[in-house]
C-alpha cells in the first residue's frame, strides 16, 4: 500500500471523523503538540538557556512577568531567584518530565505485556502467581509504590552515582508502579486468543511457544494496550512531578516541572508567585490535554460505545 | 467462609513477610550497621563486640527472625537523623496524620455523597454538568498543586488561613489533638481539603453512577407505581442501595488517604508520619524508613482484610461461589 492512499484512508476513516467533530479534542491535540514541540525543541526555541551560567544576571532575579509593572519584555513569564527565565526553565523542565513519563510508560508496557502474555498463555501456577502479585500491588496506590521503590533505591545506591542514576531509578520506580494494568488487560485478551484457530495452527506446525506468544498473539492483543498507554502517560508525568516535588525525584541539576514547582514553592510567601504558578499551570494543562486525547481515543477506537 | 478468611490471612502474612524482608535488607545490607552506630574512632575489637552484640555473626535466617520479632514488638532501633527511638517518633506523629486523614475522609463523604445524589437525580441540569466538569479538573490536578494553589489564594493573598503546621495542640491522654483549639481547627482546613478533594470527586462519581443504575431497576419503578413520594423513593430505596459499594470503596480509600497524606504533609509542613518518612528518605535515615515501610504495609493489609470480609458479609452472592472467587 502506498503512502498517500494510507493517509487518504485515515482521513476518510471513522477515527478522523470523530476527531474533526469535536472542538475540545482538536484543542487538546493542539495543546499536546505545542507542549511536545516546546519540550523537544527547547534547545532552539527557548528564549534563554537557563543552564548557561554566563548568560545569567543576578540583577535580573525575581523579575515579575512582562505584563506587570516591573516586568521586562525579555522575560515573558518573569525570572526565578537566580535570574533564570521562567519560560525557558519550563520548556527545559517539561522535556525532562515528558522524557521520564514516556520511558516509564514504555517500560511499564513492556513488563506488563510480557507478564500478561506469559500469564495468559502458560496459565496454571505461573498465571496464579503473577496475578496474585498483581492483586497485591493493586491494593496499594501507585504513587506509594513508586515512592517506596524510589526511596529504597536512593538509599541503596552509592552516594556519588546518585545524580547520574536518579533518572533511571525514577523511570524504573514509575514503571514498576504501573505494569499491572497492562498485564491484566493483555492476560484477558490472551486467554481469548490462545484458543483461536491460528494459534492452534501455529502450535501444530511446531512453532516455539515464545514465538507464538510474541509474533502471533501479541499483535492481536496490542490495541487496548496502546489506549491504556495514552491514558497512562498523564499519570506517569504527574507521578514524576510529585516525586520531584517531594525532593526524591530528578536531580536538581536537571530540573523537571515538579522540581521547578518545588523551588518556586519557597518563594510563594515573599510574593514571587510566578516562579511556581507557571510551571504548575503548564503541568496541569499538558496533563489535562493528554488525558482528554486518551479518553477520546479510547472511545473512538471502541466500536461498542458508538 | 473459614477457608476464605484463612486464605486472605495467609496472603496478608506473605505480604507482611515480603515488606518486612525489604525493610530488613535495607537495614542490614545497605551500609554497614556497625559503622552507622559506632563512632569513627572505634577499634577493631569494639566493632567485633558490636557485631556479636547485634547478632550480625549469626546466620541470615536467625537475623531475620530477630528483626521480625523486634519489629512485631515495635522496636525498630534509633533514628539516625534525630537520635531518638523510631517507635517513639512514630507514636508522636501518629495523631497528626490520623486527625488529618479523618477530617479529609469525613469531608469527602459529607460533601461527596449529596453531590453524587444530586447529579444522579438531576443528570441533565446545568449544575450537574458544572459539578462533573469541575470534578474532572479535580482529578487531573496533582495533589501537591491543589495544596500550593490553596496556600497561594487563602494564605498568601487573602491571609485568612495558616499555611503550615498544626497550630496549637492540646495533649489528651498522650494524644496531641488539634481539634480543641481555634488555631488547630483553622490549620486543619486547607490540608484536609487538599487531601480530601480527590476522594470527594471519586465518591461523587461513584454515588452518581450507582444512583443512575439503581434508578433504572424494577423495584424503583414499583415503588413509584405504589405512589410513594419522590423523597421516599430516592432516599429510602435508591440511596440505601447505593451505599454498599460506597462503603467498601471508602474503606479501600482510607489507605490511599494515608498514602497521599505524605504529599499533603510535605506541602503544609504538617508534622505527621508522612513528613517524617520523606525526611527519612532525603537523609537516608534507614531505621525510620524501615519502620514506616512495615507500618504502612500493615495498615494496608489490615484494611484490605477488613474490607474483603465486609464484602463477604454484605454481599451474599460471594458466599456461594467462594471457590471461584478465591482460586482464579
Amino acid at each position: 500500500m502506498n503512502r498517500s492512499s494510507w493517509i487518504a484512508r485515515f482521513l476518510d476513516g471513522d477515527v478522523f471523523y470523530s476527531f474533526k467533530r469535536s472542538p475540545l479534542v482538536i484543542t487538546a491535540a493542539v495543546v499536546c503538540l505545542v507542549c511536545i514541540v516546546a519540550a523537544v525543541g527547547a534547545g532552539w526555541l527557548a528564549p534563554h538557556n537557563p543552564f548557561d551560567l554566563k548568560t545569567l544576571n543576578l540583577l535580573d532575579a525575581f523579575t515579575p512577568p512582562a505584563w506587570t509593572e516591573n516586568g521586562k519584555p525579555a522575560y515573558l513569564l518573569g525570572t526565578d531567584d537566580q535570574g533564570r527565565d521562567v519560560l525557558s526553565t519550563i520548556m527545559y523542565g517539561s522535556r525532562v518530565s515528558l522524557m521520564v513519563g514516556f520511558f516509564a510508560v514504555i517500560l511499564a508496557m513492556v513488563i506488563g505485556i510480557a507478564l500478561g502474555l506469559v500469564s495468559g498463555y502458560v496459565g496454571g501456577k505461573v498465571d496464579a502467581f503473577i496475578m496474585r502479585v498483581a492483586d497485591v500491588q493493586l491494593s496499594f496506590p501507585a504513587i506509594l509504590i513508586a515512592l517506596l521503590i524510589d526511596g529504597v533505591a536512593r538509599v541503596a545506591l552509592p552516594k556519588d552515582s546518585h545524580d547520574t542514576l536518579a533518572l533511571y531509578v525514577l523511570v524504573l520506580a514509575i514503571a514498576a508502579s504501573g505494569w499491572v494494568q497492562y498485564a491484566r488487560t493483555v492476560r484477558g485478551s490472551t486467554l481469548v486468543e490462545r484458543n483461536k484457530e491460528y494459534v492452534q495452527a501455529a502450535r501444530v506446525i511446531g512453532r516455539h511457544p515464545v514465538a507464538i506468544m510474541f509474533s502471533h498473539v501479541l499483535p492481536n492483543v496490542l490495541g487496548p494496550v496502546l489506549v491504556l498507554a495514552t491514558l497512562h502517560i498523564g499519570t506517569a508525568i504527574i507521578t514524576e512531578a510529585t516525586l520531584s516535588f517531594l525532593g526524591v525525584g530528578v536531580p536538581p541539576t536537571q530540573p523537571s516541572l515538579g522540581t521547578l514547582i518545588r523551588i518556586g514553592n519557597d518563594f510563594l510567601f515573599s510574593g514571587e508567585w510566578w516562579i511556581t504558578v507557571f510551571p504548575g499551570a503548564w503541568l496541569v494543562i499538558m496533563v489535562l490535554a493528554m488525558n482528554l486525547l486518551g479518553d477520546w481515543l479510547r472511545d473512538a477506537l471502541n466500536p461498542k460505545l458508538r | 467462609m473459614i477457608a476464605f478468611v484463612i486464605r486472605r490471612l495467609a496472603q496478608g502474612v506473605i505480604v507482611m513477610l515480603v515488606v518486612g524482608f525489604i525493610a530488613f535488607s535495607l537495614f542490614n545490607f545497605v551500609g554497614d550497621p556497625v559503622a552507622l552506630m559506632l563512632p569513627p574512632e572505634a577499634t577493631q575489637a569494639d566493632r567485633q563486640a558490636m557485631r556479636e552484640n547485634l547478632g550480625l555473626d549469626k546466620p541470615f535466617y536467625v537475623q531475620f527472625a530477630t528483626f521480625a520479632s523486634n519489629a512485631v514488638q515495635g522496636n525498630f532501633g534509633i533514628s539516625l537523623r534525630l537520635g531518638r527511638p523510631v517507635s517513639t517518633l512514630l507514636v508522636e506523629r501518629l495523631p497528626a496524620t490520623l486527625e488529618l486523614a479523618f477530617v479529609a475522609a469525613t469531608l469527602a463523604l459529607v460533601v461527596g455523597i449529596p453531590l453524587g445524589v444530586y447529579t444522579g437525580l438531576n443528570r441533565n441540569s446545568w449544575l450537574s454538568r458544572v459539578f462533573l466538569t469541575v470534578s474532572l479538573i479535580g482529578v487531573s490536578l496533582p495533589t501537591f498543586l491543589i495544596g500550593i494553589f490553596l496556600i497561594l489564594i487563602f494564605a498568601v493573598w487573602l491571609g485568612w488561613l495558616p499555611s503550615f503546621g498544626r497550630g496549637d495542640t492540646v495533649m489528651v491522654g498522650g494524644w496531641s489533638t488539634g481539634f480543641l483549639t481555634g488555631s488547630g481547627l483553622k490549620a486543619l482546613i486547607l490540608p484536609s481539603i487538599t487531601l480530601g478533594l480527590f476522594q470527594l470527586t471519586l465518591i461523587m462519581r461513584l454515588v452518581r453512577s450507582e444512583m443512575l443504575e439503581v434508578l433504572r431497576t424494577d423495584y424503583i419503578k414499583f415503588a413509584r407505581a405504589r405512589g410513594l413520594t419522590n423523597r421516599a423513593v430516592n432516599f429510602g430505596h435508591a440511596l440505601r442501595n447505593t451505599l454498599v459499594p460506597v462503603i467498601t470503596i471508602t474503606g479501600l480509600q482510607l489507605g490511599a488517604i494515608i498514602a497521599f497524606a505524605i504529599i499533603t504533609e510535605t506541602v503544609f509542613q504538617w508534622p505527621g508520619m508522612g513528613l517524617l518518612f520523606i525526611q527519612a528518605v532525603q537523609f537516608a535515615d534507614i531505621p525510620v524508613m524501615a519502620a514506616y515501610l512495615c507500618l504502612i504495609g500493615f495498615i494496608f493489609v489490615v484494611i484490605n482484610l477488613v474490607v474483603d470480609m465486609l464484602y463477604y458479609f454484605v454481599d451474599p452472592r460471594l458466599r456461594i461461589d467462594t471457590g471461584a472467587a478465591g482460586g482464579h
